[in-house]
């Protein structure tokens, strides 16, 4: 059961990025340029995604458990501290060269474009990195 | 790095694309009782964690999509950078950035917000401004 759910919210997950235009890196660099080729597609697309999810969560949270687990772990740091704000900031470099955040990778790779295989296994490699750095500037709970 | 592609002005797919994408982080939250943040996924994916199996099921969901998707709607447009060596930093820096600052456009932009979690907000900024400055550099400047 947890394996066909986790693969269908997946699938839901991919299609959304398929069809907002997400997991095209020319219309998530043209949403980045507000001075050139400007498309604010993307406003729209955080906007229906974090209303939904704002609704749905405080109704999901009336129940004591999820329905395949036993416990919600929502993350409850409030601290805006160091590696927040220099990991934040690398991540938006690294989205507006490549055009591409996590999820759009994986939802690119049936694309084929060698470009993307690049990114994605640069991304893995830099999960390690990103790892060492946060534990040796400063120790801050997990947030996701 | 001009990828120099126009892209339409899409705001009602894009919506639409935005609603199934809350759809699926709540289902996550309702299902796993966990935030839908695509590298926190992935990366726990990659741990020995107890809950490794449902996150690899999300990932393969995930890479399969544009076949069903593709099947109904069409293959959507896609333009990739064949920056090769830029391509190697970009994923570095969001691969390491992301994990650092422990979320990205899903767990921090949408999870996050929706939370009203002052961290996300503040997340949400940083690489928005930092992603702006950055193309505004790449194509303007240089």
């Amino acid at each position: 059961m947890r394996l066909i759910w986790g693969f269908l919210s997946g699938v839901l997950f991919g299609v959304g990025l398929l069809l907002s235009g997400m997991a095209n890196p020319a219309k998530v660099l043209n949403f980045l340029d507000l001075f050139g080729t400007w498309d604010p597609s993307l406003i729209f697309v955080m906007g229906g995604a974090s209303v939904v999810t704002f609704i749905g969560y405080r109704l999901v949270w009336k129940r004591p458990a999820p329905v395949l687990d036993t416990a919600f772990q929502v993350p409850n740091s409030r601290v805006i501290d160091r590696p927040l704000l220099i990991g934040s900031a690398l991540f938006g470099i690294g989205w507006g060269i490549g055009g591409f955040c996590p999820g759009p990778a994986w939802t690119a790779v049936t694309f084929g474009a060698p470009g993307t295989y690049v990114f994605l296994g640069s991304m893995l490699v830099g999960i390690f990195g990103g790892r060492y750095l946060k534990q040796n500037l400063t120790a801050t709970p997990s947030a996701c | 790095m001009d990828l120099g592609v126009e892209t339409a002005f899409t705001p009602w797919a894009s919506l639409f694309g935005g609603v199934l994408l809350g759809i699926s982080s709540v289902m996550v939250m309702a299902l796993f009782g966990r935030i839908a943040g695509i590298i926190g996924i992935t990366s726990g994916a990659m741990n020995r964690a107890s809950d490794q199996d449902w996150r690899w099921a999300f990932v393969a969901g995930m890479v399969l999509a544009p076949l069903g998707y593709s099947a109904v709607v069409g293959w959507p447009e896609q333009t990739v950078s064949g920056n090769l060596p830029a391509m190697v930093v970009a994923g570095l820096l969001v691969g390491a950035g992301t994990i650092m600052g422990s979320g990205c456009t899903s767990g921090h932009g949408i999870c996050g917000l929706a939370r009203l979690s002052p961290r996300s907000l503040a997340a949400v900024l940083t690489f928005m401004v930092a992603g702006f400055v950055t193309v505004f550099l790449l194509r303007h400047v240089f």
